[in-house]
């Protein structure tokens, strides 16, 4: 990945954030029941066997549906989960190279494992990234940490991960600002590595004395290692139906082949 | 480690052991209660998440090879600490770009974690003692990077092999795998060696603290291998006395036998599962579409 598309990523994620701050009632909900609910969505996708693909579909439908009720800009996160294409096609490329055996044959056509295997590997990633960044975008990357706390997350592991994501909005302002003081001083030079290497410990350096000021500043205000979204985190009726809905939706697709039926029954009527 | 080539049962079993070692040391770092290492965690988190978005895939075996860090993060913060933050840089990896996935987590902090920070920096400590000479440092850093990569290499392909589902052969695998990873080891041992030595330059008080007894970890250390060898030979035993049949669909894949029609997973017609599921699409956008008009009227 170029340096552009990194920090093109990062601040669409700084987005997101800004997105999760909305209204709804899928943004209401208590953030543990949002968490258990991709949880079990991602293990229900990962766990589909290596050559399944139509069955993979129907599990669109949960982040689109949670898109829409939720108000949030699909195209948003549309883009951020297309971010996965490069590594799903790199994992699955060398699929259709070593498994050449036929597996279908569709109107006389043969079609190796290994292409299907591969599409099934492209999507599975593109669901997973969908359902983790509508996680990120209904509720926040705060909100997140403390829930998986709550869940059972031992409290230091939650609080590295919320400020790695603290501090790499941090990093990034950082590089941002000595990618542009380098420019300007350089007069149209492309960056040494001798330079590059010196840039980058400064870089450490600078950042960290940053972040221990953030840090020493959160502590002069209180911060104690809880973690505080302002919003209520009652685990009621609301949310026991979001986790009990989705979670049937997802088992149900996940051990019946409800797709192969609805399309013999449809391809059946149309005879 | 990518879920594509891990079974339940092995992903499962490596989970366990790496939600052992991460509470562990989360008890560690707590009772040691060193504030000021909270934002530096944090800011190398920061660091490694960037440079190792930095993948350079290694065809054929579905891994990808970057920068591990492990071995720099225990050099700067201490064993414990450095595996929390490897840990969370791989969980923000998986949930947030599905960069190796859920069931392949517990397999990659085992890899990238464990491997590097109690076994790669011990030996480390061993060869570099509390001597401050740079040429030192560097072999000692040199060696410790490539033995954490060539043991991480060796995990992925016991762990591989243990999960029955590749179609890759083991030696295939193995010579592939082996010096890609003394290639990135010796990268990662310089790169480690250059940021130790600025470090050292520019701020010596960063690694004057970091005087954690290297014995302590050590029983552990061997503990948790030892489990997660224990676990693996488990699941690997277990699956190959419950599938027979796995063993022979491998050796049908390697020799390039077509796929008798009762193994395929298509019990009904391929083109009725493509309907139906573009169907089930379609349906899920239309509700889309309905639930996005009744919220943009509001």
């Amino acid at each position: 990945m170029s340096a552009p598309a990194i920090l093109g990523s990062l601040l669409d994620f700084r987005r997101l954030d800004q997105i999760a701050t909305g209204d709804s009632t899928v943004h209401r909900l208590d953030a543990r029941a949002k968490v258990l609910v991709t949880l079990v969505f991602i293990l229900c996708v990962m766990s589909c066997g290596r050559y399944e693909v139509a069955r993979l579909l129907p599990f669109f439908a949960f982040p689109i549906v949670v898109v829409a009720s939720a108000g949030i800009p699909a195209s948003v996160v549309w883009r951020q989960s297309l971010l996965v294409l490069p590594v799903a096609l790199l994992v699955g490329l060398p699929n259709p190279i070593f498994d050449r055996a036929a597996l279908l044959q569709v109107d006389g056509l043969a079609i190796s494992g290994g292409w299907v295997s591969m599409l099934s590997i492209v999507l599975r990633s593109l669901l997973a990234a969908a359902a983790s960044v509508v996680l990120v975008a209904v509720t926040g990357f705060p909100a997140i940490c403390g829930a998986l706390e709550r869940l059972g997350m031992p409290r230091p592991l939650a609080v590295q991960l919320l400020f790695l994501y603290r501090y790499l909005g941090v990093l990034g302002a950082e590089a941002l600002r000595m990618n542009s003081a380098y420019e300007l001083r350089s007069n149209g030079h492309a960056l040494t590595l001798r330079h590059f290497g010196s840039l980058t410990g400064r870089l450490l350096l600078r950042t960290w004395e940053r972040a221990e000021r953030v840090y020493l500043a959160m502590c002069a205000r209180g911060f104690t290692g809880e973690f505080t979204s302002g919003r209520p985190t009652r685990f009621g009726a609301a949310e026991w139906l979001y986790l009990g809905g989705w979670c049937a939706l997802f088992i149900l697709l996940r051990t019946q082949d409800l797709v192969a039926r609805l399309g013999a029954a449809v391809l059946g009527g149309l005879r | 480690m990518a879920d594509a080539l891990l079974s339940p049962a092995v992903g499962g079993a490596m989970g366990l052991v790496a939600a052992t070692a991460v509470a562990w040391c989360s008890r560690r770092v707590r009772r040691d209660g060193d504030d000021r290492l909270v934002p530096l965690m944090g800011v190398l988190g920061a660091f490694l998440f960037a440079a190792q978005m930095i993948n350079f895939s290694i065809p054929g075996t579905g891994s990808s090879g970057h920068l591990g860090g492990g071995l720099l993060l225990a050099i700067l913060l201490g064993p414990q600490a450095a595996f929390l933050v490897v840990a969370s840089v791989l969980i923000v990896q998986a949930l947030f770009f599905a960069d190796g996935g859920l069931l392949a987590l517990g397999c990659n902090i085992f890899n990238l974690g464990f491997l590097p920070v109690f076994v790669g920096y011990p030996l480390y400590r061993a060869i570099a003692g509390e001597s401050a000479a740079p040429v030192r440092l560097s072999a000692a850093a040199m060696i410790g990077a490539i033995v954490s990569l060539q043991l991480g290499a060796i995990a992925v392909v016991a762990q591989t092999v243990a999960s029955g589902i590749s179609a890759l052969p083991l030696e295939t695998f193995a010579l592939f795998m082996l010096p890609i990873h003394l290639a990135i080891g010796i990268v990662e041992g310089l790169v480690t060696a250059a940021i130790v030595s600025f470090v050292r330059t520019a701020r010596p008080a960063l690694l004057e603290r970091k005087s954690r007894a290297v014995g302590s970890v050590a029983g552990p250390a061997l503990g948790f291998v030892a489990a997660a060898l224990v676990l693996m030979g488990v699941a690997a035993a277990g699956l190959a006395s419950a599938r027979p049949d796995g063993l022979e669909w491998s050796i049908a894949r390697t020799t390039n036998a077509a796929l008798a029609p009762v193994s395929s997973p298509y019990t009904q017609s391929p083109v009725a599962g493509l309907v139906g599921g573009t169907l089930a699409l379609a349906l899920a956008c239309l509700v889309g579409l309905a639930l996005k008009a009744r919220s943009d009227r509001h």
